[in-house]
């Protein structure tokens, strides 16, 4: 069959009526083979997972390989499968709800994620925008340069951080040196570090739709308003904030979105007080071996993320009609 | 004076770089430092390379990862292209939204969750963990990334060429291999070179996916950078991202050479 295929192949461009048959009709094979491949492994292995947490996540906690009873199994036939919606329960959740941990950890998370999202804009924004206004030949490095530290390993970079900002590191060191404080600031293992932490890990997210959208920026606009006498701060605020808003979105959510699930960077930077969602489903699952627990801690942290993920895929798909 | 390329936009370019780069500079540095206290300078030598390069375990676990991220990134470069045909040219099947929904969910999933999810799978078909599990991890998540950046040339991919291609007879699949594949390429190479990098650089969802016998270097660093800060990972690091930027600074220049020639054969051809 597929020899056939093959020297119809050979033979292409005269056409005769049933060899257009045939590779029409393998052309549309292909053409659903194109689809059918990554469908299916996205469904056996991103969707199908995420069944089998929700799943785990009803069942209960046993002392076994694999520690957990298993619920809604077809081991015992459909009759089987009745009973165990009666054993099925939600104790998972409600003990989620019961223990402050993790309530506090949720609540810290968005906190934390928050806080150092608007700090990555602070901190993001005049970088975008003076590459934006950048000389256009120097624009494609200044790019490059922000794309590069994104390809070094984000474990690496937060590793980076542990000497400079630890007691005896490399910034109290520096700062000692020129006098500015006698003792050494304690950032490592607080707050303040994982901000840091998270800044720096995702900055080039920010920077990158900021610059897009700056870049694409008329501004001529801006001229137009100095010439008729707006001061520049106001004219920042009404023109060309508005018009980089898409950017400031797509920055933002790429950067809060990853943040609220982090778990390397508080787990290295930040101290053993510090509670994000992340790093308790690591403890849930590794040190106490909870699966169903860690299962529903999963979900609920997916259902936070679920408005945030809608608001980018939204404007992804804007960007995407306006593109074509 | 409105060039815009102000006092600010520089200062602001200048510290945003030092901010950017400093920490990575810094470890590097302390990698040649012969002290074995990390920060504090006790001359230049090379030994922590030379004992890194003893240091079997660390050594074992760069073999994995090596070999991982390789096969992980040409399997989920040839599936994320696919998804990328399928996003931009069938724009009509059953299902077209949940597919769009399971690549681009991926990208934002906290990885905690698809590591966590992928290691119950693993275990619910009966699946030992090791170095197969990690690559299956692995493929699934950077292919949504390569999708993403094939998709992005595809939609700015001049069809009438195709179509020219098969007017004159060509089938779609030789269309695909001589016109569409070459014009797409070094989309594919740097879809390629990202699923190798976010192979190379992943902890968390190799931690869940991972069994005995499949450390990969990440997750060796973690254990080893969790017991205190030394020289020898100093070194390590200073490795991967030398191989790293090797890599991105050589696919960079092949690009550029690519696009001046394809400028040059533009103008012959407009000249001819």
């Amino acid at each position: 069959m597929s020899n056939v295929a093959l020297s119809a192949d050979e033979a292409a461009g005269s056409g005769s009526a049933s060899r257009s048959i045939l590779s029409r009709a393998r052309s549309a094979l292909l053409g659903r083979l194109v689809i059918i491949v990554p469908y299916l492994w996205l469904l056996i292995f991103f969707l199908v997972p995420f069944i089998i947490v929700f799943k785990i996540s009803l069942s209960q906690t046993a002392i076994a390989m694999p520690p957990y009873v298993p619920a809604l199994s077809l081991d015992d036939g459909i009759g089987g499968l009745f009973a165990q919606f009666g054993e099925m329960s939600f104790d998972n959740y409600v003990w989620l709800t019961e223990d402050a941990l993790y309530f506090n950890a949720y609540i810290s998370s968005i906190v934390i994620a928050g806080i150092s999202t608007l700090l990555t804009l602070l901190v993001g924004y005049p970088i975008a925008y003076g590459m934006a206004r950048a000389p256009s030949t120097l624009r494609p490095t200044l790019l490059m340069l922000v794309i590069l530290p994104f390809w070094t390993s984000f474990l690496i970079r937060v590793y980076a951080w542990i000497g400079i900002l630890k007691p005896e590191g490399l910034l109290n060191q520096f700062l000692q040196g020129i006098g500015v404080i006698d003792d050494p600031l304690l950032i490592m293992n607080t707050n303040t570090a994982i901000y840091i932490g998270i800044v720096y890990s995702y900055l080039p997210f920010m920077i990158l739709p900021l610059y897009a959208s700056l870049e694409k920026m008329d501004y001529s606009l801006i001229e137009a308003a100095q010439d008729l006498g707006c001061p520049p701060i106001s004219a920042f605020w009404k023109i060309t904030f508005p018009l980089s808003l898409p950017g400031v979105i797509a920055g933002c959510m790429l950067v809060f979105i990853p943040a609220v699930g982090e778990f390397v960077i508080p787990d290295l930077l930040g101290g053993s007080q510090t509670l994000m969602i992340g790093k308790t489903l690591w403890n849930e699952f590794f040190n106490n071996r909870d699966w169903p627990v860690s299962s529903a801690v999963a979900v609920i942290l997916l259902l936070l993320l679920i408005v945030p993920i809608m608001i980018f895929q939204a404007a992804q798909a804007r960007a995407q009609e306006q593109a074509r | 004076m409105n060039s815009g390329w102000s006092r600010f936009n520089v200062t602001s370019i200048v510290l945003g770089f030092a901010f950017l780069y400093l920490p990575i500079v810094l470890l590097i540095i302390f990698s040649f430092n012969e002290s074995k206290l990390v920060t504090v300078w006790g001359g230049f030598s090379t030994k922590w390379y030379g004992s890194l390069f003893n240091n079997q375990g660390l050594m074992d676990a760069a073999w994995v990862t090596a070999r991982v991220g390789v096969i992980s990134a040409t399997v989920a470069t040839v599936l994320g292209t696919l998804a990328a045909l399928t996003l931009t040219r069938y724009t009509r099947f059953h299902g077209r939204v949940l597919f769009s929904g399971m690549v681009f969910a991926p990208l934002v999933m906290p990885e905690v969750v698809t590591g966590l999810s992928l290691l119950l799978l693993f275990v619910a078909i009966g699946l030992d963990r090791g170095f197969l599990t990690v690559t299956l991890a692995h493929i699934t998540f950077s292919m949504c990334f390569v999708a993403v950046v094939v998709q992005s040339r595809l939609v700015t991919f001049d069809r009438s060429l195709e179509e020219a291609a098969m007017d004159l007879g060509a089938t779609p699949v030789k269309t695909f291999f001589q016109v569409t594949l070459p014009v797409i390429a070094p989309a594919i190479v740097s879809g390629w070179m990202l699923a190798f990098t976010l192979s190379l650089d992943d902890l968390v969802i190799a931690s869940f996916a991972s069994g005995p016998g499949a450390t990969t270097l990440p997750m060796k660093i973690y254990s080893q950078v969790r017991l205190g800060v030394t020289p020898e990972i100093n070194a390590a690091c200073t490795l991967m991202i030398a191989v790293v930027a090797v890599g991105v600074i050589a696919a960079s220049l092949v690009n550029k050479r690519r696009e001046i020639q394809r400028q040059r054969d533009e103008q012959a051809a407009q000249q001819g």
